[in-house]
């Protein structure tokens, strides 16, 4: 029978059965072409996603280098003393609408000033190079106010090289006239350093353990769904499969010839997978460079798949693909006159199920408590036991489906008629639903983990923003009431309240005991302390600060206190000052930050004229809602006072920007892997219908309602997602409080973010059975009952 | 196998009479070329039918060659012969087995006469049910032996009934054979 | 045979599924208590003539009277409705749902009906037993024969007392022998509750089991009984 018994010729036989199966798949009449194309699609899906995580470790590197290497002010580069390679670089970040501009004033000292990466020539004084995205800005309407705000003229144009995205804004602006901050004592923030490089060293080894668990749980949370989701591609359009083989067997095939026609076939699909998904990654990769995603923007280049991750999908996929075939083919018999499923299937034990998930906790529990303090998480372990955990889904859930279905009673007959179909066939349906469970558990087990971890971000910022809605910080004391002034001329300002701060110590170098200095009108000064009658030349002392025994101890009538009190690392200015005999009591009140601050306030006229030096100021600035862009309007007059000022605007809650994007990013994610595994439930829907014409148009016939059938197509989807559902709820939440613990967070449940999911799970279920509703339709009519 | 009875034969003859007069001659040829293809008639067979037909009106002499003998005659067929083969015709055969050859006699001789044969086959199977019905009935109401008797009949009946299916789809093909 | 009014009536049917014509002016009538076997070559339109009495399918023209009311004039649910309430139905095969005991099966109709659970599966017994398949109520279709299958959907047809029962070829996956013991119990069941037949076949072994038949040829009826 076959051409030569030798091992060759079986070899080469074998090959001609795989052989067969691929040009069934491509050429096999339309049905078998539309089956290969969903494959295709669905596996290109996957691949896809595969792809683009095999490139994120690559991006995220490439980004994290390129950021280490712009960096300024870091221990490493900086400098002691003005030499021929030093720069004086000032931060002069700001926001413009919603957008973060990372600024920075260069001021060569030598003739070999250090080049910030993505910069040929230093920008000349008055000039600036920027980034693709500012000049675009820049030169659009929209950012009209932002170039008002930076009087530079654009020499150049930072390369890839000096920025982290494409859709970076930022800039180096020549300056004169830096000078390295003299006073460095506390509540000062450092401004301007001399350096002689730019770039840190990179550590090693000190990426915060959390953040590794995070991005690992990420990925398998994310990942396994999307292997499911292959699995199930990969059976699209099984039965009608299987009886094609059946015709073969009644030619002559026996049945290992089937089984690698099927495989044949599968490995076709999975090839054409391979296809559209490196089509459709290539296709994301430019559309990565164009858009930002939260912020974040990728340059295409970046997007380069790890060549040996590459390898593995391409060679893994098709495998699993044959894997997922021969497995699926092992309960059906395929018999020359037909295909005969293995009748009743064993009943299925719960023993090995139950071990899955229990050595996934097993493997998480020894690492509980780990926290970033104590070390890092073994990655495999932790890897493993998540995996576990929700491969234990993926076990559990033909279990469970099994055992609940047999329990449930018979009520209406469209109840009756679903259930009845779930008992008599539930590993199907608890297949299909696998994917929706896994994704579901990852998800809420991630959001959980997110929220534990960024709990701490989230919380009631204490502004009070019915008394001031932006904070300007100033680096020189002087300046506040000349920015105050300005902004009160202008519109865009109610009222500018401006203060200097400073601190003070009872001992010249190296004190014991900080106290706060406010330096301001006696205006000023009720902002931010209850005070009684007060006129220019007064001092106060806070007196009911809690824990604040210094100023008690230390702020005396007549006693000698230092302002910008040296110390270990800089002598400071250490100006004495005698308090006065007068000196008066105040009590405390919380600033328009919600700061209730302690030591001693000042009015101008009592201050030491040396003292100013060691002071910043504050401007608490109350906004004109109804001028148009009113922070913008701020931002540019306090950015003409001192190019140095940094204005900051009051939010009622301070809510970590990484943390909401990154939850709005896993949500978006699970949508996705839910809609994909959406698509793969309506295609098994669709051909479990049409494998059931006959059947539906007969219960037609004697009378049954559309609505009945409708009914129980929506039961046979709904129970087994529930089910899943409940289970992936439980498994997500627990692998969410095991997590959290091995973090040291305390576990909390956003049961919004559970009923979310779980939401969007029923809606996906809603669609199918409403998407397979005209098919269901079309399957009643009576033409299924014609004979042949 | 060809078991035409008698009085068939004669209303086989008085059909062919009805395309237009004959010679006995030409008679005998033309039964022999249709329906007779292993038992070719005698001369004395169409003789005798010949004068009984004669006898009672159905057929008359046109015209008679010089010389003796039937064969010399060229007979025609009367109006009330006409009307014989029509009543023939319409009349379903009592249902039994070898029946064949008389129903294609039947379908024959109504598409050279330009009747409907396919109603011949409608009228026989109504009468075959007929029968198969009694037999039914009988087989429910009868012990095994009755039953197993009705059987046999009831095969053989069917496939008469098939047969008449099968005709029934051939007509046309055997029409235009008949009139080529 | 009594000489009472028609139950359901057919006049000048057509009936085209695309361009190719199924029914072409077909007429039909049954009377209750009667047998009538629809007979003809295959394609010939039986099956939709079937249809059609049924209100399974709207003809394209013509009229279906049963008693008295217009069934072509009934919107599609009042046809369900009407086909859950007076008729049955027999198939050739694949009409017991596989995933339902065949008590469940023969329960189905009526409760689909909304008769009480109890009630439905008392009385799918009841005619499970008549049609001498009672031993198999609490199996799945898929593990039994072929005839006794067949005798679980002529249960399941009965079941609501229907006035007419629709069978379209119901032995023709049966071997002689069990295809005669259906028919026995299926006439003898119709016969009993005085429900009008419709008995489409090609079978004349089966149609043997009539009162009369009508032969549908290229989708017009003839009834050769009144021809006679």
């Amino acid at each position: 029978m076959r051409p030569g018994d030798s091992p060759r010729g079986v070899r080469r036989s074998r090959i001609q059965d795989l052989a067969m199966g691929v040009r069934f798949a491509v050429t096999g009449g339309r049905e078998a072409w539309v089956r290969t194309l969903l494959t295709a699609v669905g596996v290109g899906l996957g691949v896809a996603l595969l792809l683009l995580t095999a490139a994120l470790p690559h991006a995220l590197t490439q980004r994290h280098d390129r950021e280490r290497a712009r960096n300024d002010m870091t221990y490493t580069s900086l400098a002691e003393h003005r030499a021929e390679d030093t720069l004086l670089i000032a931060t002069v970040d700001t926001t413009y609408r919603d957008q973060e501009v990372r600024g920075r004033l260069l001021q060569p000292e030598g003739r070999r000033p250090p080049l910030p990466p993505g910069v040929g020539r230093l920008p000349g004084r008055g000039t600036m190079v920027a980034s693709p995205a500012l000049r675009r800005l820049l030169a659009a309407p929209e950012g009209r106010l932002l170039s008002e705000r930076l009087p530079y003229r654009v020499t150049g144009t930072i390369g890839q090289d000096g920025l982290v995205g494409p859709d970076d804004l930022a800039y180096y602006a020549g300056t004169t006239g830096l000078a390295v901050s003299a006073g460095a004592g506390a509540g000062q923030t450092v401004r301007v350093e001399r350096i002689h490089a730019f770039g840190s060293v990179d550590q090693g080894g000190t990426t915060d353990p959390v953040l590794v668990l995070l991005v690992l749980i990420v990925f398998v949370a994310l990942l396994m769904p999307v292997g499911v989701f292959i699995a199930a591609a990969v059976r699209f359009g099984g039965d009608r499969r299987d009886r094609r083989l059946a015709a073969l067997r009644l030619l002559g095939a026996d049945a290992a010839t089937t089984r690698r026609v099927a495989a044949g076939e599968a490995l076709a699909g999975a090839l054409c997978g391979l296809a559209v998904g490196a089509v459709l990654f290539a296709a994301g990769r430019v559309l990565a460079g164009r858009i930002s995603f939260y912020r974040v923007s990728v340059f295409p280049d970046d997007l380069m798949p790890a060549p040996a991750l590459t390898a593995l999908v391409a060679v893994a996929v098709p495998a699993a693909s044959v894997a997922v075939t021969l497995l699926a083919l092992r309960g059906v018999v395929i018999e020359p006159l037909g295909v005969v499923r293995a009748t009743r299937p064993p009943r299925r034990r719960l023993w090995w199920r139950l071990l899955l998930p229990l050595g996934g906790i097993a493997l998480l529990y020894p690492m509980i408590g780990q926290g970033p303090d104590h070390g890092d998480f073994n990655q495999a372990l932790v890897v493993g036991g998540t995996v576990l955990l929700l491969m234990g889904v993926t076990a559990l859930l033909p279990w469970i489906v099994e055992a609940a279905v047999a329990r449930l009673g018979t009520g209406a007959p469209s109840w009756q008629l679903a259930v009845r179909r779930l008992q008599l066939n539930s590993g199907t349906a608890a297949r299909t639903v696998n994917g929706i469970a896994v994704a579901v558990a990852g998800a809420i087990a991630l959001h959980m983990l997110f929220a534990g971890v960024d709990g701490s971000y989230t919380r009631s910022s204490g502004n009070d923003l019915s008394r001031a809605q932006m904070e300007v910080y100033l680096p020189a004391a002087d300046s506040p009431a000349e920015a105050a002034r300005r902004l009160t001329a202008g519109d865009a300002a109610a009222r500018a309240t401006p203060l200097s701060v400073g601190v003070l110590g009872e001992r010249a170098r190296e004190p014991r005991r900080f106290l706060e200095l406010t330096v301001g009108t006696c205006d000023a000064l009720r902002e931010v302390a209850r005070v009684p009658a007060c006129r220019d030349g007064d001092v106060f002392a806070v007196q009911d600060r809690s824990y604040d025994d210094d100023t008690l101890r230390t702020a005396k009538p007549g006693r000698v206190v230092y302002v910008d009190p040296g110390s270990a690392g800089s002598a400071g200015l250490a100006v004495a000052w005698r308090l006065p005999s007068g000196l008066k009591k105040a009590h405390t009140r919380a600033d328009p930050s919600g700061y209730a601050r302690g030591g001693v306030l000042v009015t101008p006229a009592a201050l030491p004229a040396a003292a100013a030096r060691a002071l910043t100021g504050r401007v608490y600035v109350s906004l004109d809602r109804s001028v148009p862009d009113a922070p913008e309007i701020v931002r540019n007059t306090v950015a003409a006072v001192d190019p140095l000022a940094d204005a900051r605007e009051y939010v009622t809650h301070t809510e970590s920007a990484r943390y909401s994007s990154v939850r709005t990013g896993v949500f978006v994610g699970s949508c996705c892997v839910l809609l994909l595994i959406g698509a793969s439930l309506l295609v098994s829907q669709l051909e479990q219908l049409r494998e059931r014409r006959k059947l539906l148009s007969t219960l037609v016939a004697f009378g049954t309602r559309r609505s009945t059938l409708s009914l129980s197509v929506l039961w046979q989807t709904a129970l087994p997602v529930g089910l899943g559902l409940g289970l992936a709820c439980v498994v997500g939440l627990t692998l969410g409080a095991v997590l959290l613990r091995m973090v040291g967070a305390t576990v909390t449940v956003d049961w919004a973010d559970v009923a979310a999911m779980t939401g969007v799970s029923a809606a996906v279920v809603l669609l199918v059975t409403a998407l397979s509703l005209p098919a269901l339709v079309r399957m009643m009519r009576p033409e299924g009952l014609r004979t042949e | 196998m060809c078991i035409l009875t008698r009085m068939s034969i004669g209303h086989t003859l008085l059909g062919l009479l009805e395309s237009g007069p004959r010679h006995g001659y030409d008679l005998k040829r033309a039964f022999d070329e249709r329906f007779g293809h292993d038992r070719p008639l005698h001369y004395g067979q169409v003789y005798s039918t010949m004068s009984r037909l004669l006898k009672h009106g159905l057929v008359e002499v046109e015209a008679i060659e010089p010389g003796e003998g039937p064969e010399r005659k060229r007979y025609a067929i009367t109006e009330a012969g006409v009307t014989d083969v029509a009543r023939w015709l319409a009349t379903p055969e009592k249902p039994e087995p070898y029946l064949q050859s008389t129903l294609y006699t039947k379908v024959v001789l109504a598409l050279l006469t330009r009747r409907d044969a396919a109603d011949i086959l409608d009228v026989q199977r109504a009468e075959h049910l007929r029968l198969m019905r009694d037999l039914t009935e009988r087989k429910r109401t009868g012990d095994l032996a009755d039953q197993l008797i009705c059987d046999h009949a009831l095969f053989h009946l069917e496939a008469d009934l098939r047969w008449l299916e099968l005709t029934a789809a051939r007509l046309d093909r055997l029409a235009r054979e008949v009139s080529a | 045979m009594t000489a009472a009014e028609p139950l359901l009536t057919a006049d000048g049917l057509c009936k085209s599924y695309g361009s190719t014509p199924a029914l072409d002016g077909a007429d039909f009538s049954i009377r209750p208590g009667e047998v009538v076997a629809v007979m003809g070559p295959s394609g010939s339109g039986k099956s939709t003539l079937l249809h059609c009495l049924a209100g399974i399918v709207v003809p394209d023209a013509g009229t279906i009277t049963y008693r008295g009311d217009e069934l072509s004039a009934m919107n599609d649910a009042r046809r369900s409705a009407l086909r859950r309430s007076d008729f049955g139905f027999v198939f050739q095969f694949g009409q017991l749902v596989p995933e339902l005991t065949c008590a469940e099966n023969v329960a189905l109709p009526l409760r689909l009906g909304g008769t009480s659970r109890k009630e439905a599966a008392r009385a799918a017994l009841e005619w499970l037993r008549r049609l001498e398949v009672d031993d198999v109520a609490a199996q799945r279709p898929g593990a039994i024969s072929g005839g006794q299958g067949q005798r679980v959907a002529v249960a399941r047809a009965l079941v609501t007392a229907p006035r007419v029962l629709f069978a379209d070829e119901p032995t023709g996956a049966l071997d002689s022998l069990n295809g005669e013991r259906v028919m026995q119990l299926l006439t003898a069941a119709a016969r009993d509750t005085d429900a009008a037949v419709v008995l489409v076949t090609h079978e004349a072994r089966v149609a043997a089991y009539s009162d009369r038949e009508v032969v549908v040829r290229d989708g017009r009826a003839r009834d050769t009984a009144r021809a006679a």
